[in-house]
């Protein structure tokens, strides 16, 4: 980052916090011990901005504000939990869980979901509206990887990885709207891939159940995100 | 091309070259019932009395009564008679009338409020210039303003004209055009690009459409004005596919102006370089949402990205990039040529100029119509419109397409301008105004809607892709009779976190039609809760 | 960018993929052209097959994931060979009022299929659009290219009765 960036301060829920005025709203609230929930986001990977977890309240603008894709600003006024952030917020993960097949108790990555951790965390213990379970099939035809759709949250955090840090593309996303579905190369079994190189990063970076190693059963999934970071730093800097 | 030259294109090509005219819509929707035909036949009639040197037969653009199509219009030395639902049985007498007594059984008249209260600026030369004649665009005046801009103007005085109009976003937004040239133009950027939006997809819109394949050199000398005034060199014009009329006659227009030496590089004779080139869209509304389509001119899939940045500051490729809408364009010739002020001078304190409406639906005279804004709604549909072809009453008028509301007809008397528009729930949107009858149930209207926005929703974030899926789920069970009040509850909470947390505009204003009709018509929302069936619309006649 | 001395075949012999790499060349075989290739392939061979998108994806030096999500996003495009004759059914607004519903239930009716669904003989696919912009005319339909307004469920019939039996 450029040695240049000036340093403002602004406020957070009601603290003086000091940032440099590169840095996105996101980065200045965890470095401040202020939780902003995120599901697409993911350091070290560029900004997505799709998961609408991290909306805030910026005063002097009454739309609500992305925090991971918004750049901080001298006396910015933030909130991150009044009334109506929180409601957007339950209801976004109510969304999710409705969306696709999101049963925890049978996932190998019970415990260590990302999702289900912020339903925890944002107090969501049942949804309002009624399931979709659209049945999508599973591929299993890779040796050391499974894909299962049906737990997709659709972040593309495995698409980023795989284009911006591993460089294969491999991954990208298929139809439009509802009908969205992570797919590789010309939505071939990704067993088959001309272009998969097997590092598992996918894996690595998939905030749910969707993706997990062959042998896996019910919590079992395993995760090792460091190399991000890692790889981040070797390669010098990403926006 | 030099002044001389320009000038003597436009006495030479003088729109009455010959003593009689006969002119024939060629746009799409006249085409599609025989105007081609028409237009041929006519020909052939003149040409078997060997009228041709005092006669001209003539293919113009829409000339806006698309329910009277295919239109004819003949013009003498001092009269002009407009015919309508012209059939190529009718073409030997109408080619027998020229220069004589009308034909009565055919005449249409233009003395009724839907012609006498339009305002042309837009549409001035929709109906007159033959679309495909870049000589007769010159005729009546075209491309005297990017002269003039570009010999005795500089690009700030440009941006203060525009400025000083007060124009604002025709695509629907609404923003003020002439901050949004200034910001491109404060730019510091090396390379900058000029985007036209002719990705109208609202249904129910033709506006744009139409401007295109009637008068092309219009928007092409506005976004030439538009890289003059900010500092472009390359301009993309971004349609969709689904208009290939409009494409060809853009394409033409292209390859006209450049011979002509009024695109590329040089132009008339001047430092100032730009060219157009044309890019497709292929099927996605959302594409119509700003950093959507330049996400599609870069080959991507067409999903928005977070704003700010906006396209002025970091747009096409990472560049300063100005995109507008084609009426937008399309206004910028006459506000250079008139300047600002006389455009400010049309409208209301804060809506200034005109706009181009697409009338649809249940109403007598379907078309197009530019008024001035602030004109009276009511007066648009039932003096204009002619009211619904049954006589029945008009039950509301939806505007703004899938991102707007509905107005019952009981709240008609209302100025049509941006802030009125909104104030009762509505939107301005790109000029789709659809009128419907005691058969349309509204809360079918929103599920259509929905069922829209939900199929053209890109998928990206997450309130849009599950939550006008999930909306349009509760109305169609509540039209099938199997809801229960507290998915109506549910249903207004979908419109709030769908409408604030949305990435993109589709998202946030696809919650509009449900707002808009449970505003006015919840009791119809409750009566079918409560287990009345609306019944569908019929065709065992089309309106013919 | 480099140029590329070396252009990869064309997945068959048929002469028209001369069109499509003309499409790619006059836009510098950068991947920014990718949808008007992918116009300009669907335009020739009537629609997008796996061939021509792998083509498309080397010649314009895209991965294959990115060639497939940008073909499946967009619903002009088309992944599957079209029948002898189409029928694309505006669903727009003002023909939504007029009773588009009702031809497409009436084509259902008649020939079995859905928006998207092509007949068991290959005559006949049914599409939906959004909206064709001809909303002066509702309903409309274009059948073959060609727009037919203001219409009627026999009208409709008994044009497509001649046209494809």
């Amino acid at each position: 980052m450029s040695g240049q960036a000036r340093v403002v301060t602004l406020r957070i829920n009601d603290r003086e916090v000091s940032a440099r005025e590169d840095e996105n709203i996101l980065q200045v609230a965890k470095d401040n011990g202020i939780f902003i929930p995120t599901l697409c986001c993911l350091e070290g990977l560029s900004t997505w901005g799709a998961c609408r977890l991290c909306m805030v309240e910026v005063s002097g603008n009454n739309k609500l504000m992305a925090a991971c894709a918004t750049k901080v600003a001298q006396d910015m006024d933030v909130k991150t939990d009044s009334p109506r952030i929180l409601a957007h917020r339950r209801m976004i993960l109510e969304l999710l869980f409705s969306e696709r097949n999101h049963v925890c108790s049978v996932c190998v990555a019970n415990g260590k979901c990302e999702l289900q951790h912020l339903a925890q965390v944002c107090g969501v213990d049942h949804i309002r509206m009624p399931y979709r379970y659209p049945e999508l099939p599973l591929d299993l035809s890779n040796d050391l990887f499974r894909l299962d759709p049906n737990r997709c949250i659709l972040c593309t955090r495995c698409v980023r990885v795989c284009d911006e840090i591993e460089g294969a593309h491999t991954w990208d996303v298929m139809g439009r709207g509802i009908d969205c579905q992570v797919i590789t190369d010309l939505k071939s079994p990704w067993g088959t891939s001309e272009t998969c190189t097997s590092c598992g990063k996918c894996v690595h970076v998939c905030p749910t159940g969707a993706l997990s190693q062959r042998g896996t059963a019910i919590a079992e999934v395993h995760r090792h995100r460091e190399f991000l970071p890692y790889l981040t730093q070797m390669r010098g800097e990403r926006d | 091309m030099s002044t001389e030259e320009l000038i003597s294109l436009k006495n030479k090509a003088d729109l009455r070259r010959r003593p009689s005219r006969v002119c024939i819509c060629t746009a799409a929707s006249c085409q599609s019932i025989g105007a081609d035909r028409v237009h041929k036949a006519i020909e052939a009639e003149i040409a078997k009395t060997g009228r041709e040197p005092q006669v001209e037969v003539r293919a113009v653009g829409c000339m806006g009564l698309c329910s009277a199509g295919p239109l004819v219009r003949v013009e003498s030395e001092s009269s002009s008679v407009l015919y309508r639902n012209v059939t190529v049985e009718d073409a030997e007498t109408v080619a027998a009338s020229v220069g004589k007594a009308k034909v009565e059984r055919l005449v249409c008249r233009t003395d009724v409020p839907f012609f006498a209260r339009q305002h042309k600026v837009v549409l001035a030369n929709c109906g007159v210039v033959h679309p495909e004649r870049i000589e007769d665009y010159v005729a009546v005046g075209g491309y005297s303003a990017l002269y003039r801009a570009i010999t005795e103007m500089s690009p700030s005085e440009v941006l203060a004209e525009v400025t000083a109009s007060g124009l604002r976003g025709r695509g629907g937004a609404g923003y003020p055009t002439g901050l949004k040239w200034q910001t491109v133009a404060k730019s510091q950027d090396a390379t900058k690009y000029v985007v036209c939006n002719a990705d109208e997809g609202d249904p129910g819109a033709f506006m744009d459409r139409s401007v295109l394949e009637s008068d092309p050199h219009r928007v092409l000398e506005g976004m030439a004005l538009a890289a003059f005034a900010v500092g472009a060199k390359v301009g993309y014009v971004y349609v969709r596919a689904e208009y290939p009329l409009a494409i060809s006659r853009l394409r033409t227009a292209i390859r006209q102006a450049k011979a002509a030496n009024l695109l590329g590089q040089n132009v008339a004779g001047s430092r100032f370089e730009f060219t157009v080139d044309i890019r497709l869209g292929a099927g996605a509304f959302v594409c119509g949402e700003e950093t959507a389509l330049l996400a599609s001119i870069e080959g991507l899939r067409g999903q928005p990205r977070p704003r700010p940045p906006y396209p002025a500051e970091k747009g096409l490729f990472g560049r300063a990039t100005l995109i507008n809408n084609v009426e937008t364009f399309a206004n910028i010739a006459p506000i250079i040529e008139k300047g600002g002020a006389a455009f400010a001078a049309i409208g209301t304190e804060r809506s200034k100029g005109t706009k181009v409406f697409a009338l649809a639906g249940q109403i007598k005279n379907t078309g197009l119509i530019e008024v001035p804004m602030g004109i009276n709604l009511r007066e648009v549909v039932d003096d204009m419109g002619g009211g619904t072809p049954t006589g029945g009453k008009v039950k509301a008028v939806q505007t703004g397409g899938p991102s707007g509301g509905c107005i019952p007809y009981e709240h008609l008397d209302m100025p049509v301008d941006y802030d009125s528009l909104q104030k009762v729930g509505s939107i301005m949107g790109s000029g789709g105004m659809i009128v419907m009858d005691e058969s349309s149930n509204m809360v079918e209207v929103a599920r259509y809607f929905m069922e829209f926005s939900m199929s053209e929703s890109c998928g990206k974030c997450v309130p849009c892709r599950v939550g006008t899926y999930q909306m349009h789920e509760i109305l169609r069970r509540i039209l099938a009779g199997q809801a229960a009040p507290s998915d109506l509850a549910l249903l207004e909470e979908l419109t709030r976190t769908v409408g604030e947390a949305s990435l993109c505009g589709l998202g946030q204003s696809a919650p509009n039609p449900i707002k808009s009709t449970l505003r006015y018509y919840r009791a119809e929302y409750e009566a079918v809760l409560r287990g009345s069936r609306p019944s569908m619309p019929m065709t065992e006649e089309g309106v013919g | 960018m480099s140029p590329q001395t070396l252009y990869p075949e064309p997945p068959t012999e048929d002469k028209r993929w001369k069109i499509v790499n003309t499409t790619m060349r006059r836009n510098g075989n950068d991947s920014h052209a990718l949808i008007e290739t992918l116009h300009s392939v669907q335009e020739t061979f009537g629609y997008l097959d796996e061939d021509g998108l792998r083509y498309v994806a080397k010649s314009l030096r895209t991965p294959l994931s990115k060639v497939y999500g940008v073909a499946t996003f967009y619903h002009f495009f088309t992944l599957k060979p079209q029948g002898e004759h189409s029928c694309v059914v505006c669903t727009g607004t003002a023909c939504h009022i007029k009773g588009a519903e009702t031809i497409l239930k009436a084509l259902k009716d008649k020939y079995g299929i859905s928006p998207g669904e092509t007949t068991e003989d290959n005559k006949l696919s049914v599409l939906s659009a959004r909206c064709i912009g001809s909303c002066g005319l509702s309903p409309a339909v274009v059948l073959d290219g060609n727009v037919m307004g203001n219409l009627s469920v026999s009208t409709l019939l008994a044009r497509m009765d001649k046209e494809i039996g």
